[in-house]
């Protein structure tokens, strides 16, 4: 049976939810196409020990006030029609970076970080000044923007390699897809979600976003169809995109495809040649999850994030062993204006290498897990001298689970180095949105299905 | 539809767009995008509203003529009869 629509999205992630919105509210008929029984994608929810868990965000970036204008948070609502108080955003108390040599705190308010920097690398903070004009200029979300590496960029600006080391570190394990540097663009869209507007929370977590979302989908009409996933996209002798097998075996056609997918994974379901193939990301993480009797609030702790290093310099690369406990960023997830737990959280993410996780047999997988936590625990204990918490419950998700849930080839998170700002694949009719439309974290992912659906879905008839 | 009409009808399609925005204000020779928090994404919904309630198509190469509420209610008023 063939079903027909005006546009089809694949996927129910933040990007999916948010594009499919837009052309359902504009009453094209859309249908989201999702392989899973439950929606959000990268950023999700589940039930265990009778707790809420949340999988993806250790925080949503991008806050501003309630009427900042022209800001990506108050954009992506006002284009969903979403109002702001919707969200019950709480802000971070604050945030650190802490290296071997050096600890800068940053929170929702530059002067922290600026006055961390005055104090901690005096000769550099007229440097940082400029960088940050340089940054506020900067229009990073034009698609035609040229392919920079932002190392070389920053480093005309800030001389001390510990600082910039540093202020790169946060950015890097929260949204580069390539190792040890990323493009210019991309530098300034996190800069900017994350020093220069900050870290927040909704009430409840994730699942407030993603619940606000289906609502809203509902409400205008759109569709999911749950496990349903994509078997095969084929074209026409055009080369423009003529139907969509699913595993199922149904066809559904549109005019209209976007997917969520990842570059290489919608590459991979394209039938017949395509002389295209965008290279699979390297970076991809373990993270452990533990609850506790006591919060870190209580044995001293009153950081949101802590962005871990135990180098002199920050390797944000796939590593040669199979995790990297050397660095980490910990999330107390308690530690928000608003606390939404009676238990005590940590949420602890560890680089870790694809292949060697992938490779095991269960047994070594499990005992792999056990010690990821294990030094996970140990970390706590460092970061909370104070720690006498009893551990409730365990967690751990490992680059296999990632792959496994997301469909994502390697288990990344951050997707492809290969990014296509303005969406187009080398299929017509068929454009990407979310992490491999180059637009990252939550607020950026339901841009960028925002802002494919307008071009694509909307402007183009 | 007097030119009175068209404005409000406007207006309404605004305040629907900017949940957060008092549209009480509005003067109408002034740039909206001066006085309100609209970008170019903002302008589409106004012209994807225009079409969805009044059944009226603005092409692109006439958004210019949104510009502020006294250009909007020249350019539309013809459209609305």
């Amino acid at each position: 049976m063939t079903k027909t629509y005006d546009a089809i999205v694949i996927g129910a992630g933040m990007s999916g939810l948010a594009a499919a919105i837009r052309l359902a509210m504009y009453d094209k008929k859309v249908c989201i196409l999702e392989k899973h029984t439950i929606s959000g994608g990268l950023n999700s929810y589940y039930q265990r020990a009778k707790r809420p868990f949340d999988v993806g965000l250790h925080a949503m970036t991008n806050f501003v006030p309630k009427g900042t204008k022209a800001a990506p948070m108050s954009k992506l609502l006002k284009q969903l029609r979403i109002p702001y108080e919707a969200l019950e955003l709480s802000e971070q108390n604050y945030s650190k970076i802490t290296f071997p040599d050096y600890e800068l705190s940053f929170s929702n308010n530059l002067e922290l970080l600026l006055s961390e920097i005055e104090k901690n690398f005096p000769d550099e903070i007229d440097g940082f000044n400029k960088l940050l004009q340089k940054i506020r200029e900067f229009n990073e979300v034009a698609l035609d923007n040229e392919t920079v590496m932002a190392k070389d960029v920053v480093s005309h600006f800030i001389k001390n390699e510990s600082l910039l080391e540093m202020i790169f570190c946060p950015l890097l394990i929260y949204g580069s897809a390539w190792e040890n540097d990323m493009d210019f663009s991309q530098f300034v869209i996190m800069f900017k979600s994350i020093y220069l507007e900050g870290f927040c929370r909704p009430k409840n977590g994730v699942r407030t976003v993603i619940n606000l979302l289906l609502e809203k989908l509902e409400n205008v009409g759109g569709e999911i169809h749950f496990r349903t996933e994509v078997a095969a996209i084929r074209t026409n002798h055009d080369g423009a995109i003529s139907e969509i097998e699913t595993k199922k075996g149904e066809i559904y056609k549109a005019p209209v495809v976007l997917s969520s997918m990842g570059y290489p994974e919608t590459m991979n379901v394209l039938d017949g040649e395509n002389n295209y193939s965008p290279r699979v990301g390297k970076m991809t993480f373990t993270e452990s999850i533990m609850l506790l009797d006591k919060k870190p609030s209580e044995m001293g702790q009153n950081a949101t994030i802590i962005f871990y290093n135990n180098r002199p310099k920050y390797l944000y690369r796939k590593p040669t062993e199979i995790y990297d406990n050397q660095s980490a960023v910990v999330c107390f997830p308690n530690n928000f204006g608003h606390d939404d737990y009676e238990d005590g959280w940590i949420r602890m993410t560890n680089m870790a290498n694809y292949e060697l996780w992938k490779e095991l047999e269960r047994p070594e997988y499990l005992k792999e897990k056990e010690r990821v936590f294990n030094d996970s625990v140990e970390l706590a204990k460092k970061l909370i001298p104070n720690f006498d918490a009893n551990i409730l419950v365990k967690d751990t998700f490992s680059p296999t689970t990632i792959e496994r849930y997301t469909g994502h080839f390697g288990g990344t998170v951050y997707g492809s180095p290969d990014k296509s700002r303005d969406g187009k694949t080398p299929v017509k009719g068929l454009y990407l949105i979310g992490t491999d439309q180059g637009f990252l974290g939550i607020v950026g992912s339901m841009l960028s299905g925002i802002s494919m659906a307008n071009l694509y879905g909307l402007m183009e008839n | 539809m007097t030119r009175e009409d068209v404005r409000q009808a406007v207006v309404d399609i605004i305040a629907d767009i900017a949940l957060d925005d008092d549209v009480n204000g509005i003067n109408d020779e002034v740039a909206l995008r001066d006085q309100l928090d609209l970008d170019s994404m903002d302008f589409l919904d106004i012209v994807m509203e225009l079409k969805k309630r009044h059944k009226i198509e603005v092409p692109q190469e006439d958004y210019p003529q949104l510009a502020s509420m006294k250009s909007c209610v020249d350019y539309l008023q013809p459209k609305f009869q």
